[in-house]
């Protein structure tokens, strides 16, 4: 029996949890307020933050934006709500910064409190579900995130997040920042491409050798079990034996401590991805396009060429997705051992217990992966074969 | 001409093809017809040596076919795939220049090919080249897998049950253009099918086969009027048997002299369905009409039913 149509309730849920979320946030201290960078800070509350007129314009501002993700809204309209409040919640952060920072004080520090970032989570969470309702092209997505990248490198040239603590902390060493950025980055790439360079030709050896192919994967296996510390513990000693011994080793670079076991490091735990996602990518080409490609006479090489990697990019693709953002974040631990990278402030600011230099490593870490991780996916839409979209 | 001699297949202890020796005739039909497992495919597989020979020799215009690699074999001799095996990532002209292009043909003269095959297949170039398979219904997706075998003119075609995956009015309509296409081309066709039906309206010449044997090989009427073993017999069904016999020829060789009344038959059609238009208006005799619309005499039950007796 049919049941009546029932009136369905004019909330949505989501947007009832972003609600909540952001009237308990609007009561939290909005930023931090130091006398210094080590001592704590005391919080302030939105109209304790920011002049009265912007103040009243935020609240204002989230409410409107609260509203609109608490009703069923339609998605362009809630993607626009979630938009305006980061904005404004971005630019209002640097307002408070000059704010409550006493005219000519270098000392006094002023860092975003878990008021702003409660609201910045609820509202980037309404824009990640708008986007997902609104199911962007693959083109589409990499423009919006051009346009986020394009937006905050505006804020950043126009200074408005100056006086905030993170970027006295960048601005205190700007050339290092970008030299660990330069090599934080060589080593999650070069790792990458390394792994790219012997991965694939592992992964086409695996699929065509049954037997080598469950030694191989089982092998890469254990590797990605070893926890990273340890994996550079056990890389140290070799590699260092290495330097000593070949010459000409240390010359370019090889040594038990520094990139070279990093880097190493981020290679072997890049391998089973890329071998892994080889092997399925090959297993999948349909058998009759295969046996097609042998009857129309096409050699072992133009099949592996013209058929085979071609029909398994995509998921090859997949796999230097996985690669790449698990060695932008893992890159971070080559600090640890001299290797360098944005870790290096993490665990400075950790020793120092100097918060912003922690987020000094961190922010541009994370930024990172999630850019990379958004490009990637595009990517591998965009080549997925046309036979296979639907 | 193919000439098979003494070939055989083994996998491991078991013997798949067992002593073929059979030889088809240039520009004719040969249907391989048998029940699953029977080694059909080993036997169409071994032509163009996607399966090499345990033991025999083949020979293609009298040449042994082992004295090319075997890639090179292979784009001499077109294959027809079950389920078409069309390259899901290559558009329908991609797909039809697969040959060409791995034979090194100018751009222009590949593009003039692809165009004209679309067209003799009744698929508008302008319209389906640029398409992918998947945008393709299944008939239209047989044909560009015949189109793409037939690419590089081949002289030889060897066709894995072609049609197997069509619904019955698309597969006649597949089968009557296989039909007019070998007529107008030449091409030797050897063509693997579970369908005896098939093997009857399309082959010139059948081999049934049995587990790894080639139980007779000879023509249609051959088959059914002697069927040389019990199991060919059955397979040739002894119900259908005269039916059968009776849709290998036309009607204008079945003319009798004289007038009758009633809707007439056309002198093409086959004797099958004479009998069936026959039976169906209750009339003993029906007038035959030939090609050019004019009345060349009457087909009759008794007549049609003597030549659907067993042959002597
Ligand atoms: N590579 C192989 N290794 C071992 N046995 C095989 C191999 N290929 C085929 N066979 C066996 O050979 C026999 C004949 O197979 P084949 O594919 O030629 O049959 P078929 O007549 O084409 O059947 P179907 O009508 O089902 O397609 C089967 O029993 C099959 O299991
Ligand atoms: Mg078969």
């Amino acid at each position: 029996m049919a049941t009546p149509d029932r009136p369905r309730p004019s909330f949505d849920k989501l947007g009832l949890v972003i609600g909540i979320v952001a009237a308990a946030a609007a009561g939290a201290p909005f930023a931090t307020f130091r006398a210094n960078r080590i001592v704590p800070g005391e919080g302030r509350a939105i109209w304790e933050a920011l002049p009265a007129g912007w103040a009243t314009a935020l609240l204002l501002v989230v409410a409107g934006a609260a509203l609109v993700a608490m009703l069923r809204s339609p998605a362009p309209a809630r993607l626009a709500a979630a938009l305006a409040a980061l904005a404004t919640l971005a630019l209002l952060i640097g307002t408070a910064a000059h704010h409550l920072t006493p005219p000519d004080n270098a000392y006094a520090r002023v860092a975003p409190a878990s008021g702003f970032w409660l609201l910045g989570f609820a509202f980037a969470l309404l824009a990640a579900d708008a986007l997902t309702r609104l199911q962007l092209s693959a083109t589409a997505r990499i423009a919006a995130l051009a346009a986020v990248a394009a937006a905050i490198w505006l804020l950043l040239a126009l200074g408005a997040w100056d006086g905030l603590s993170l970027l006295k902390e960048y601005a205190n060493r700007a050339d290092r920042f970008w030299a660990e950025g330069a090599r934080h980055l060589a080593l999650a790439l070069g790792s990458l491409a390394a792994a790219i360079v012997a991965g694939i030709p592992l992964g086409i050896l695996c699929h065509r050798v049954s037997g080598l192919r469950d030694a191989v994967l089982n092998l890469l296996n254990m590797i990605q079990t070893i926890p990273s510390i340890a994996l550079f513990g056990l890389l140290i000693a070799p590699l260092g034996w290495i330097a000593a011994n070949l010459p000409g080793a240390s010359v370019i670079g090889i040594r038990g401590i520094g990139a070279a076991p990093a880097a190493l490091a981020l290679f072997l735990y890049s391998l089973l991805p890329m071998v892994a996602n080889t092997v399925v990518g090959l297993a999948q080409v349909p058998a009759a396009a295969n046996d097609a490609a042998r009857g129309m006479g096409m050699t072992a090489r133009q099949r592996l060429t013209r058929i085979e990697l071609p029909l398994a990019l995509p998921v090859i693709l997949a796999g230097i997705r996985i690669v790449l953002v698990q060695n932008i974040g893992l890159a971070t631990i080559a600090a640890l051992i001299g290797g360098g990278g944005f870790g290096v402030f993490v665990f400075q600011g950790l020793g120092q217990t100097a918060m912003d230099l922690v987020l000094l490593g961190a922010v541009p870490t994370v930024a990172l992966a999630f850019a990379a991780a958004i490009l990637l996916d595009a990517a591998v839409e965009l080549t997925a074969a046309p036979g296979s979209r639907v | 001409m193919i000439e098979l001699e003494h070939v055989s297949k083994r996998y491991g202890e078991t013997e798949v093809v067992s002593d073929v020796t059979l030889t088809v005739p240039p520009r004719s039909i040969a249907a391989i017809v048998g029940t699953s497992g029977s080694g059909k495919t080993t036997l169409l597989r071994m032509i163009n040596r996607l399966v090499e020979p345990s033991a025999g020799t083949i020979k293609l215009d009298g040449v042994d076919h082992r004295s090319v690699p075997p890639h090179e074999l292979r784009r001499r001799i077109g294959y027809v795939i079950q389920g078409h095996g069309l390259f899901p990532h290559r558009t329908v002209a991609q797909n039809i220049a697969t040959v060409p292009a791995l034979l090194g043909w100018p751009r222009a003269k590949t593009k003039a090919r692809v165009d004209e095959l679309l067209t003799l297949f009744q698929l508008d170039p302008a319209e389906f080249a640029a398409r992918y398979p998947h945008e393709l219904s299944g008939g239209q997706q047989q044909r560009v897998g015949v189109a793409r075998a037939l690419a590089a003119g081949p002289n030889l075609l060897l066709m894995d049950e072609p049609f197997g995956a069509l619904d019955p009015i698309i597969r006649a309509k597949a089968q009557a253009d296989l039909l007019s296409l070998q007529a107008r081309l030449g091409t030797t066709i050897i063509l693997v099918t579970h369908d005896i039906e098939e093997a009857v309206l399309l082959g010139h010449r059948i081999a049934v086969m049995d587990a790894g044997r080639v139980l007779q090989y000879a023509p249609p009427s051959e088959i059914l009027a002697r069927p040389a073993t019990p199991f060919v017999e059955a397979l040739v069904g002894t119900g259908e048997r005269p039916f059968k016999l009776l849709s290998l020829k036309p009607v204008a060789e079945a003319v009798e002299q004289g007038i009758v009344e009633g809707e007439p038959i056309a002198a093409s059609a086959t004797q099958r369905d004479a009998l069936a238009a026959l039976l169906w208006s209750g009339r003993p005799a029906l007038p035959v009409q030939s090609a050019e619309g004019v009345i060349i005499g009457k087909v009759t039950v008794a007549g049609l039913s003597k030549r659907a007796a067993r042959p002597e």
